[in-house]
């Protein structure tokens, strides 16, 4: 397993040498916190629904850890071009440890970014839960981490350049995003978007991650804990067998 | 002797043009081997074909007796290879890379932090151990590049081109240390180069490609005595014509543009 160890610690080291991008990435999370946060508070509060702060957390953490996550697959091009990438691929280590090495580095990273953003959430009146569940919202948080770290790993090794990815990154990661529940609650929806919002995986994240941090899960802790355990599990299946049939 | 690499028919087809054209060598167990040829006549596919990177479109390879279309594993922890183009972590220091290398081909820590530091000594850079590799000179890189791909020892070491861009002291430096290397512990390289002077001076065998075929191979007096000439560089120029060759240059020039990026 030191195959998976090396990876995961190249990662990290990068992460934590990459300042400008730890403050970067807070920026957009900080800013949703603010402008939605306070912005739709006293409507959310008019219509009954209690704390809006409290209820949009869990979602902006959700974000911050889809973002970052997803990028791992930036990081997979990057070695791709500088030609990294081809150490890696000659290196005597099973596709799969490959794999699981980078996305568990890349899920470590993008927990670290969430874990930043919910202690800034407490400077703008975040209340946290008991610590028992505290420490479950980590699990969710890790779970989110590694579904789509394992999906940006995945996409990005059969792509050859960043523009590829961009159009990912629009065409499929803000959909998830926006459709995830992050913004809003699920109850009440038209019919339409519920199906759309319960095909989306962000969604059983956000609701898990809700759900610890908030109180508030609409399809259960149990439930979600599952599905997201189901589609890592294939995507990172998917991922090793992608990375094996790389060719450069 | 008995053969490490055995190569026969090997084809590699892109769309309408032939890389590597149906062919066929051996390298024994312990030579130096030399893969010459011109730009784009099929080495570094070759060597591609060789480490798993690219499947072939025909023929069969054995490589310490495994096929790297199918036994992946095996073959690859059977060689080590020094790239043509950059493949380092420019984000990570030349002790990490080293460092990271080692771990990767599970070199047990007492020989790897043994090793790293004699090979950073060796091509110079152990005072800048700890500096990121992004801030290194072109030559600097190489010479880690080069340091890296003799950490761990493997049965075959490829070296595509690896003394491109190195003064003329640090290539004999690095030739003496790999002819050590060769004696001392019995590893095969297989080399391309486009110094003739350093393949005749290393290498026990020579293959000379062109246009995706093998032209000659034999050693390098063979190949003299073959084409009547006096040198190895008079005999191959002998066999693939002074003509000036283009190369196809799908991943020179994406490297080309990430640097852009990177600025």
């Amino acid at each position: 397993m030191i195959e998976v160890y090396t990876l995961w610690l190249r990662q990290i080291k990068r992460y934590y040498r990459s300042k400008s991008r730890i403050l970067g990435s807070l920026g957009q999370p900080l800013l949703f916190m603010l402008a939605l946060g306070f912005g739709f508070g006293p409507i959310f509060q008019k219509a009954g629904q209690g704390n809006y702060m409290q209820f949009l957390v869990p979602g902006i953490i959700s974000m911050s850890i889809l973002f970052m996550a997803f990028s791992s697959g930036i990081e997979v091009i990057w070695d791709r071009q500088f030609g990294f990438l081809k150490e890696t691929l000659v290196a005597p280590a099973s596709r799969f440890q490959i794999m699981l090495g980078k996305t568990l580095g890349g899920a470590t990273v993008a927990v670290a970014q969430g874990i930043i953003v919910l202690l800034l959430s407490l400077f703008v009146g975040f209340k946290f839960p008991s610590a028992s569940l505290t420490i479950l919202a980590f699990v969710f948080m890790f779970m989110i981490a590694l579904l789509f770290a394992a999906l940006g790993i995945a996409i990005a090794s059969v792509l050859e350049d960043m523009h590829g990815f961009q159009l990912i990154m629009n065409f499929l990661v803000m959909p998830i995003f926006f459709l995830s529940g992050a913004l809003f609650p699920l109850a009440g929806l038209p019919k339409a978007i519920l199906i759309i919002t319960a095909i989306d995986p962000l969604s059983y994240g956000v609701d898990g991650l809700r759900g610890t941090l908030a109180g508030a899960a609409h399809y259960g802790l149990m439930p979600d804990f599952l599905i997201l355990a189901c589609i890592v599990a294939v995507l990172m299946a998917l991922g090793s067998y992608l990375f094996s049939k790389i060719q450069v | 002797m008995e053969n490490i690499i055995e190569i026969k028919n090997l084809t590699k087809k892109y769309k309408d043009f032939t890389a590597v054209d149906d062919i066929s060598f051996n390298v024994k167990k312990g030579e130096i081997f030399a893969f010459l040829g011109p730009n784009g006549a099929g080495k570094t596919t070759t060597i591609k074909m060789l480490t798993t990177l690219t499947n072939p479109t025909a023929g069969t390879i054995l490589i310490n007796g495994y096929d790297p279309t199918r036994q992946q594993h095996e073959a690859r922890a059977s060689f080590g290879i020094v790239f043509q183009d950059p493949s380092l972590d420019d984000e990570l220091t030349a002790y990490e890379n080293m460092d990271l290398h080692g771990m990767l081909y599970k070199v047990k820590i007492k020989d790897r932090k043994e090793r790293i530091k004699q090979l950073l000594e060796f091509v110079e850079l152990w005072d800048r151990r700890n500096d990121l590799v992004k801030h290194f000179s072109g030559g600097m890189k190489r010479r880690l590049e080069i340091a890296r791909g003799f950490l761990h020892h493997p049965r075959v070491l490829f070296l595509d081109e690896p003394t491109i861009g190195l003064d003329p002291q640090t290539r004999n430096h690095i030739w003496t240390y790999l002819k050590k290397m060769n004696r001392e512990e019995g590893i095969t390289v297989f080399l391309t180069t486009h110094y003739m002077e350093e393949a005749d001076k290393v290498s026990n065998r020579i293959a000379i490609i062109d246009h995706g075929k093998i032209v000659a191979q034999g050693t390098s007096e063979e190949l003299e005595s073959k084409t009547n000439t006096s040198s190895l560089e008079e005999a191959f120029l002998s066999l693939t014509g002074s003509a000036i060759r283009e190369e196809t240059v799908k991943n020179q020039a994406m490297s080309g543009r990430a640097r852009a990026w990177r600025r």
